[in-house]
């Protein structure tokens, strides 16, 4: 099979919706011209031109909200707002509105809108450019939080995220972009709420997404060679969740640790820790561990970005950590 | 500007359908019979009524807290809205709105809302939503002079101004955010001259002269649907009630009885009865049959919404998704 980048999984994505049905388009920051700052592609700008990948003003909060007026009229826009720490600026939009009006009127419209943004560190941009805020919008009702790992899951997701009538946040990872998967030529679609395997194991489940996915495979794969088996399990969309596999691998293992890269302390990795719980508690053989960021902003030097942010070894000590209890 | 007394009469009655309404709410919610919050619209109803006359059924508009007035002038249903207001089955949001999340797409009523300005951005967006259908309607979008000072109002008319969208603002400028006087929030007297930031156009109208607002809105409307830009018109008016319901023994903190009454003289349909029965438009057995009309449509939503079950405890589960 063929291998793409992780961003021209996307743009392939939106091009093949935009082709599809005249009534998707694109709206943000610099999303024309100059190719969307992360995903660095004027691919789009070329073939649908400024009408329909709409380069907008600095200004988040109306960016959500022009987009949320054409989705309830008739539209189905893709906004992207450049980075997810820039996602406050618009919170009014997507707590308030986005998330809430379909259900406030009762049902009786539809809210066919996605919101692109990206996520993230290790690249010393310091604590405003480097966030991963996506717990924030799975606690509030109304909004499918989509947060994938691999060039496939982006792509398929992607198109998901675009035929769905309901908002989606579609979480890009920065760090992710340049990296290369195996993407069919053929069309195909990945359901939300289906976490993925990405790595079994009988020994330990190892929760992740998004770009902590591939360092806990590293992790993983170095750990077989001691003979430590780890499932590793990319939850791919946070809501809808799978609670199902999460539940399943646990059985299987008897230990749990979640791995991402948001701050610990209140991170999507204590809603899962709360569902095992609640309703695994007695498949578990040890505690429940977390590995997230470390509750600090993340700070600019390199020394101090990767002393904060999980990393493949910090990952490989706690699952070792957890299976010789 | 020449009328013909059909289109005269309509207005009339809009405008006390919509001052009957808000007197019936009124009277509910001291008895204690409408759960909610409760944000009068009694002394503005010339503004809504003479925007929305100028308006297809067709043409979106975006309302407010205040927003029972603007339902009811661009066509809402007041049996469905008496309902939601009671928090019933039936209501226009099977009773998860209530009077702040009134909306029926189908007669392009995209929402009141609870938050100030936020309607701005939403309904720049379908006024894109209309250009880039290639469509020929309107947006009209209601907020107030509290509204003018967020960023909300500046990031929206930017953005509608660079794309020339056909999207008319109308500022209610009903002179006080809650408590704070305009002349405490805002740094300038006459918010329409924020239209020149923007390079757009706009106008002052008298919002109690139901006529005015018409003659504007009429204006600006055919302006819009030429494709010739976004419009900001200010209507000057009054709240003649509290910021809510329930402030009444805080109303004399902000403003003074005098102030309230002298707008209470300048009642817009008064004012209007005045020029009916003047240019001989309507008699006062015209008006008397129109005041009982009115009563009767009340009575008849009334009756639907108290007879209307309140809906079941786990239908709180339902509408948040749309599922195919």
């Amino acid at each position: 099979m063929r291998e793409i980048s992780f961003s021209t999984a996307l743009v392939e994505a939106l091009k093949e919706e935009m082709r599809r049905d005249e009534r998707v388009f694109v709206l943000g920051e610099d999303v024309g011209r100059f190719g969307m700052i992360y995903v660095a592609k004027p691919e789009l700008w070329k073939e649908f031109g400024d009408d329909r990948v709409r380069d907008t003003p600095i200004s988040e909060n109306a960016i959500i909200g022009f987009a949320l007026g054409a989705a309830i009229t008739g539209m189905r826009p893709v906004a992207d707002i450049m980075f997810c720490d820039l996602l406050t600026l618009a919170m009014e939009q997507i707590v308030n509105q986005v998330a809430k009006v379909r259900y406030m009127f009762g049902g009786k419209i539809k809210v066919p809108l996605v919101i692109c943004t990206s996520l993230g560190g290790l690249r010393f941009a310091a604590a405003q450019h480097s966030q991963h805020l996506e717990a924030w919008f799975s606690h509030v009702p109304g909004l499918k939080v989509v947060i994938p790992s691999t060039p496939y899951d982006a792509k398929g997701l992607l198109k998901t995220a675009i035929r769905d009538d309901n908002p989606v946040i579609f979480f890009e990872h920065q760090q992710l972009m340049p990296t290369t998967g195996p993407v069919p030529e053929e069309e195909y679609l990945i359901p939300f709420g289906k976490a993925d395997i990405k790595r079994e194991g009988k020994d330990i489940t190892v929760i992740s997404y998004s770009l902590m996915v591939h360092k806990v495979l590293k992790a993983a794969n170095e750990l077989a060679q001691q003979g430590i088996e780890t499932e590793v399990i990319d939850l791919r969309t946070l809501n809808p969740l799978d609670k199902e596999a999460i539940l399943k691998s646990v059985e299987k293992t008897g230990r749990l640790l979640i791995v991402h890269q948001a701050c610990t302390t209140g991170g999507f990795g204590a809603e899962i820790a709360a569902i095992v719980a609640e309703n695994g508690f007695d498949l578990l053989t040890a505690p429940i561990h977390r590995l997230g960021a470390l509750d600090v902003p993340v700070p600019y030097s390199p020394v101090l970005e990767n002393f904060v942010i999980p990393n493949e070894q910090k990952i490989a000590e706690r699952i070792l950590s957890i299976v010789s209890q | 500007m020449q009328l013909n007394n059909e289109f005269m009469i309509q207005l009339y009655r809009t405008m006390l359908m919509i001052r009957r309404f808000e007197e019936k709410a009124l009277d509910l919610k001291a008895r204690q019979i409408i759960p909610g919050l409760l944000h009068l619209y009694i002394g503005e109803e010339a503004v809504a009524t003479g925007m929305c006359a100028a308006l297809r059924r067709d043409d979106y508009i975006s309302s407010t807290h205040r927003g029972h007035g603007h339902c009811i002038a661009k066509g809402g249903d007041i049996s469905l809205m008496m309902a939601e207001l009671l928090g019933r089955e039936k209501g226009y949001c099977r009773g998860k709105g209530g009077s702040m999340h009134i909306a029926d797409i189908d007669l392009g009523i995209l929402g009141a809302n609870g938050v100030v300005a936020a309607g701005m951005p939403i309904s720049g967006g379908a006024a894109l939503s209309i250009k880039m259908r290639g469509k020929d309607q309107v947006v009209a979008c209601f907020f107030g002079d509290g509204g003018s000072n967020q960023g909300a109002f500046h990031e929206s008319l930017n953005m509608a101004a660079l794309w020339k969208l056909p999207v008319i603002y109308v500022c209610e400028n009903n002179q006080y955010a809650i408590s704070v006087a305009q002349s405490r929030s805002c740094s300038i007297r006459d918010i329409y001259l924020r239209k020149d930031a923007y390079e757009i156009e706009g106008c002052m109208v008298d919002g109690n002269d139901v006529l005015a607002v018409y003659q504007a809105a009429k204006e600006t409307v055919d302006r819009a649907r030429r494709g010739e830009g976004p419009t900001l018109i200010e209507c000057k008016t009054y709240r003649w009630r509290g910021h809510y319901e329930g402030e009444a023994d805080r109303t004399y903190t902000y403003r003074t009885k005098q102030e309230i009454e002298e707008w209470i003289d300048r009642c817009p349909i008064k004012r209007f009865q005045k020029v009916l029965l003047d240019q001989g438009v309507v008699s006062q057995v015209g008006l008397n049959q129109i005041e009982q009309e009115i009563q009767s449509d009340l009575q008849k939503a009334m009756e639907f919404a108290q007879n209307c079950p309140f809906p079941e405890p786990q239908d709180a589960l339902k509408d948040l998704y749309y599922e195919e």
